[in-house]
């Protein structure tokens, strides 16, 4: 059971999840849970549904059909007042880090809580300090979004998006476009917030290396379907899909990988 | 033949169902209004931004009309001998007609465009998805306070462009030798409050109401692209202006103002 009485399975969970964009079909019927608590990876090629998938569970999207379970909640058909309810509980990284240009980093930090709480200007700059802290920033609080590098860019937006306490946060591609040094920070700051806060982290990325090294599950969207398994299960996993996937980023191009990247997204199981 | 009507019919579904869409946004701009917080800050910000940005270029543009009709008016009226009128015919023509509408083709222009452009971006950059994250509804915070900014400062800005033109008609006039006193007192005693103040009111708010809903509606449906967001740009300045005229016109016909 988790702390909200939920079975663990219910904590994060599609359910025979199908998804349309137009005329094309994104997935159909994919199924899976992610445990509460730890980092769940969702890796695959592009155009699988990956960034879909973070966007149904933060009901940005809703699915043709199936079920979408947060905390023991269906949200798929859920209306804005259950969305907003279910929201309070996740926090979300986009790719680009989505800070409201228009706003300082301190101004874009402070808003969720001026929206949402009744703490008072001092209250509020302390919450606001002590989470750019937590992802080792400092000494910017007026500066603008577009005065930031793109390290420090994502470094901000995740503290916007754990600046609620969220149980859940979703990562969308928190390594791209980031250099090797900014990966690891970023990298570390996600498994910090982990260990210290134990939220659950659900990241979409095509970085293999901080895949392994952070992961507890791993899940592989497929054409054909998808495979979850912990990173050591997924090393020597028989697909050899799944095994170009996790051998990718090592120099090794593989004929697989190409057709991961360019099959159009088909019948999962 | 069969082919056209079917294009036809399916272009005139799409148009209603289009203003559908429209209507049901600005009911939901509505209903965010009736909700706390009430964003006074954001909406200053915005009246700032629509209106006081907007000065320049509606002074500017309002003594260049006012004195082109001063100096069409005076070479006009000359032949009749009835050159005393000049204050009269720029006056009406300021209040009752051109004020309005070219304020509204001005401010759809500069502050319209701008407005899409601002959402189709915040769309096109995830930040109207972030504000959703954080339960904040992006009409509520980003819609909102644009639309009403855009009806209040609507009727500002025509009432300035009005008193502009009125001045430029007026330099022009006494340039070529009117009596500024003829001129003036022409003006007051043409000009009812009734019929021509409240009736030029009346057609910049409606104008405002209109530029604020096109402008932005269609940043937030744009696509979230750069193409997208340049399209909707365009859109919005095309649209607002035929609506602006066709509306006008239909105002002026129903209302007599």
């Amino acid at each position: 059971m988790t702390d909200n009485g939920a079975e663990p399975s219910d904590h994060l969970r599609l359910d025979q999840v199908s998804m349309k964009f137009g005329q094309r079909t994104v997935f159909e019927n994919l199924s899976f849970s992610l445990p509460p608590g730890e980092i769940s990876v969702i890796i695959g090629g592009s155009g699988s549904g990956k960034s879909t998938v973070l966007r149904l569970i933060g009901g940005l999207v809703s699915p043709q059909s199936g079920r979408i379970v947060v905390e023991g909640q269906d949200i798929s058909l859920a209306g804005n007042d259950v969305l907003e309810t279910a929201r309070n509980k996740i926090g979300m990284l986009f790719q680009g880090g989505a800070l409201l240009d228009s706003l300082t980093v301190f101004e874009n930090l402070a808003l969720p809580l001026r929206e949402h709480t009744d703490l008072d200007d001092e209250s509020i700059a302390t919450e606001v300090h002590d989470r750019l802290d937590a992802v080792g920033l400092s000494g910017i609080d007026d500066l603008l979004p577009n005065q930031l590098s793109g390290g420090m860019r994502k470094r901000v937006a995740l503290a916007r998006a754990i600046i609620r306490k969220p149980s859940i946060l979703l990562c969308d591609e928190p390594f791209s476009g980031l250099d090797p040094i900014s990966t690891r920070k970023v990298e570390a700051l996600l498994v910090d917030i982990n260990r210290r806060r134990g939220i659950t982290i659900v990241v979409v990325s095509h970085h293999v290396a901080s895949t392994m090294r952070m992961a507890s599950q791993i899940v592989v969207l497929l054409p054909d379907g998808l495979v979850v398994g912990s990173p050591q299960e997924l090393q020597n996993h028989n697909d050899p899909r799944v095994k170009a996937f996790l051998t990718a980023d090592r120099d090794q191009p593989s004929e697989m990988v190409e057709e991961v990247e360019v099959l159009p997204s088909g019948r999962r199981t | 033949m069969i082919t056209q009507l079917a294009n036809l019919g399916a272009r005139s579904i799409f148009f209603i169902e289009e203003v559908g869409r429209v209507a049901y946004f600005g009911g939901q701009i509505l209903v965010a209004a009736a909700k706390r917080p009430i964003r006074a800050r954001r909406f200053v910000d915005e009246v700032f931004r629509l209106g006081v940005l907007s000065l320049i270029i509606i002074c500017v543009c309002g003594l260049a009309v006012g004195a082109v009709l001063g100096l069409q008016g005076y070479n006009t009226l000359e032949r009749f001998g009835a050159t005393d009128s000049l204050g009269t015919v720029v006056g009406l023509s300021l209040i009752r007609e051109l004020g309005p509408v070219l304020t509204a083709l001005l401010t759809t222009g500069r502050a319209g465009s701008a407005t899409t452009a601002e959402i189709g971006t915040m769309a096109a950059t995830e930040q109207l998805d972030g504000l959703r994250m954080m339960s904040i509804n992006p009409i509520h915070y980003v819609v909102m306070p644009k639309a009403f900014a855009m009806v209040f400062v609507m009727p500002l800005l025509s009432a300035l462009f009005i008193v502009c033109g009125i001045a430029g008609g007026y330099l022009v006039g006494v340039f070529w030798g009117i009596d500024p006193g003829s001129y003036m007192t022409g003006l007051e005693s043409a000009v009812t409050f009734q019929d021509d103040i409240l009736g030029s009111f009346l057609k910049s708010l409606i104008f405002g109401i209109l530029v604020g809903l096109i402008s932005t509606y269609r940043g937030y449906s744009s696509e979230p692209t750069s193409a997208g967001v340049s399209a909707a740009t365009t859109t919005t300045v095309v649209e607002a202006s035929v609506v602006i005229l066709i509306f006008d016109y239909f105002i002026t016909a129903l209302w007599g103002v």
